[in-house]
């Protein structure tokens, strides 16, 4: 399997978000995508699923599945948690694992390696940001889609979590499948490629552009 | 025990325990007593025994408008005197008060429907009485909707209050407008005008209310506090796991 | 179609644990029919007359409650992304969602009606007929809500425009409704005719409403 992209580009608002990126990432490996805030680190990850839209440039997977798109077969983590507060710990992983094509997978299994085993009846309303985070990488624990899309996947985790990250991230390199991730610092995980998304422009553009990025 | 030991949450339960296993008791008692009383009560010389429906209908009225006092005085509890289960208090009086609303305008409508052709009229205290029930409802959304008791406690507290300027426009509404509803017979100026066979089976009925509302109120509050608890227990089994 | 029903069953728990509840819309509902004869005066022939309209008005305002809600929620909390990564087209997500919105607000007005009739003196025939066009007529309501509320679904203060770009939309299902209602007990239009004609409104709305919605969230999306 392999990703790869030539020459995206992303308008938005008459502004570049991002320009001229090209990247290729084959099973087992992880590209950590790089840059200043408002860089369009974000953007670049919500392009590869189609909820931005590319002004220019190819993207094609091979080796995937042709009936299904890109974003079909892979898990985005992004910054907010698509947890309802007012649902459990189980009932939030049970709800994503029978949406996303996995109906009666067993949720204990996910939610130990996350290390929330014996929160599963909780309301997810009393967990800590980052158990809430946890409780979203399960959600990637619990269905096997091959692309793992991560923005910014380190924040809100102390440093045990970001270990367990590690393993998860490490496994599922081993099992053949990609990492896009975009990242201020380390991951946790040895051989990456880089991607740098810093373009020249001024201090007010990227102010701006912070602000307009999802 | 001084009334200031129950504002211990502990002590409160404790005393709830002892006291709700005799006090359900003794209601059964008075209300077994009160039923037997109306029953053997005249009937009317127009109604027949439909009017025994007003053992039913007065003391739920009465009932209905006592919670709300409960409730306001709970509320100054909360918002003046900061007592810690004045809130509690309000949180379980509510549903308690709106049943004997409900029951009181459901029980009129049957009541009013042979005598009056229809189930409603919107006159004066049918409609009081209808507006106490809604702000009833309102007050129990408003407990719904906030997660946190504690600070759902002071909004409530404030509409408790001003709802309570509907107790005395239902109490006068027959005196104030022409209404459809019969005037004032019990508490008037210059006594009841019902006959005693009547009024003291009536008056024995209301304490059997008043009884089971007591009862009603100390078991809720009961379960409130241990609901609190749990959440307490939740928020600390959530910090607890690393 | 596990898909479906997972968001089927997810919304309808979400209805049912937040904010009140099913009962909230009932308690509108409960109270704009009490407001009325503030404004009508206590004339209950009067208001028997046009009590059948006064209850369509309430429904279609408790209905409109909670659909501001109804995608907003899931955008605001990343749910909407991952719903669009999902292998189950769009267009039936929104179906599932308006179908959880109609069992959790529609229905209950619905099971409510009878009893708030009673207050603006409805007799037997008249319930009768209101109930059976609510039933018909407000899965419409939810349907070309959803429309709005797609729409709406960045906007922070939706909840106005909602109902200014919704309330013209439903005013066939309306006038139908109350049409078919009044026909039940006066005469002398036959109550099928606008009855078949509010099937049809419903029928066509359960269609249109979820393309059209699923469109517009396409388009906020980008």
């Amino acid at each position: 399997m392999r990703l790869s992209a030539v020459d995206l580009a992303c308008h938005r608002g008459g502004r570049d978000v991002f320009a001229g990126v090209s990247f290729t990432v084959g099973a087992g490996e992880a590209l950590t995508i790089s840059g200043r805030n408002g860089a369009g680190k974000s953007s670049l990850l919500r392009a590869v699923i189609g909820l931005l839209r590319l002004a220019q440039g190819r993207l094609t997977l091979e080796g995937g599945d042709p009936e299904l798109t890109i974003a079909e077969q892979a898990h985005y983590l992004g910054h907010q948690d698509a947890l309802k507060p007012s649902l459990s710990v189980a009932e939030n992983l049970r709800f994503w694992a029978g949406f996303l094509g996995k109906p009666s997978s067993a949720i204990d299994e996910p939610l130990d390696a996350v290390g929330l085993a014996g929160l599963a009846a909780l309301p997810a309303a009393y967990l800590s940001a980052g158990q809430r985070r946890r409780l979203s990488i399960a959600r990637l624990v619990a269905v096997k889609r091959p692309i793992w899309l991560l923005d910014e996947p380190t924040s809100t985790l102390d440093a045990s979590a970001q270990q367990r990250l590690a393993g998860l991230m490490q496994a599922h390199l081993g099992a053949g499948g990609l990492i896009l991730a975009a990242t201020h610092g380390p991951i946790g995980l040895d051989k990456t490629q880089e991607l740098q998304l810093d373009q020249a422009r001024s201090p007010a553009e990227a102010a701006a552009e912070g602000q307009e990025l999802p | 025990m001084a009334l200031a030991d129950l504002a211990n949450p502990s002590r409160f339960l404790k005393f709830a325990n002892n006291t709700v296993p005799w006090l359900s008791g003794l209601t059964v008692l008075v209300f077994a007593f009160a039923i037997d009383q109306a029953m053997i009560a005249p009937d009317d010389y127009q109604q027949g025994a439909t009017v025994k429906i007003m053992f039913l209908h007065v003391p739920s009225a009465w009932l209905g408008m006592l919670c709300w006092g409960v409730m306001s005085v709970a509320a100054l509890g909360t918002l003046v005197w900061r007592h810690p289960l004045a809130d509690v208090a309000a949180k379980a009086a509510a549903p308690i008060g709106a049943a004997f609303t409900l029951l009181c305008l459901v029980t009129g409508s049957l009541w009013g429907r042979p005598e009056w052709g229809t189930f409603w009229v919107w006159d004066a205290r049918l409609t009081s009485e209808l507006i106490l029930l809604l702000l009833y409802l309102g007050v129990i959304a408003l407990w719904n909707t906030v997660d946190d008791p504690s600070r759902a406690a002071r909004a409530v507290a404030i509409l408790t209050l001003v709802g309570a300027i509907d107790l005395p426009i239902i109490k006068f509404s027959v005196d104030w407008w022409n209404t459809l509803h019969q005037g004032a017979s019990v508490f008037r100026l210059g006594g009841s005008t019902i006959y005693p066979t009547i009024l003291i089976p009536l008056f024995i009925m209301a304490a059997a209310f008043t009884l089971m509302f007591a009862t009603l109120l100390l078991a809720a509050m009961r379960n409130e506090i241990l609901r609190r608890r749990v959440r307490t227990l939740r928020l600390m089994q959530a910090s607890a796991v690393n | 179609m596990t898909a479906l029903a997972a968001i089927l069953i997810r919304d309808m728990r979400i209805a049912v644990r937040v904010g009140g509840g099913a009962l909230m819309g009932v308690l509108f509902f409960l109270v704009v029919v009490t407001m009325t004869p503030f404004a009508l005066g206590p004339d209950l022939a009067l208001l028997k007359r046009i009590g059948p309209a006064i209850l369509w008005l309430a429904a279609l305002l408790a209905s409109l409650l909670a659909l501001d809600r109804l995608f907003a929620s899931d955008h605001e909390d990343g749910s909407l992304d991952l719903i669009l990564m999902g292998h189950a087209p769009l267009e039936l997500v929104v179906f599932a969602k308006g179908l959880a919105h109609w069992l959790t607000t529609g229905l209950p007005l619905i099971l409510a009606a009878p009893l708030i009739g009673l207050f603006l003196n409805l007799d037997a025939p008249a319930e009768a007929a209101l109930v059976l066009t609510l039933f018909v007529g407000t899965p419409a309501l939810t349907f070309i809500g959803l429309i709005g509320a797609a729409i709406a679904v960045t906007l922070r203060r939706g909840g106005l425009l909602l109902a200014v770009i919704v309330l013209p939309l439903t005013v066939p299902v309306l006038i139908f409704g109350v049409a078919a209602a009044n026909a039940a007990v006066t005469g002398p239009v036959p109550f099928g005719t606008p009855f078949t004609i509010l099937c049809a409104l419903t029928l066509a709305s359960l269609v249109v409403g979820p393309f059209a919605a699923a469109a517009a969230l396409r388009q906020e999306m980008e």
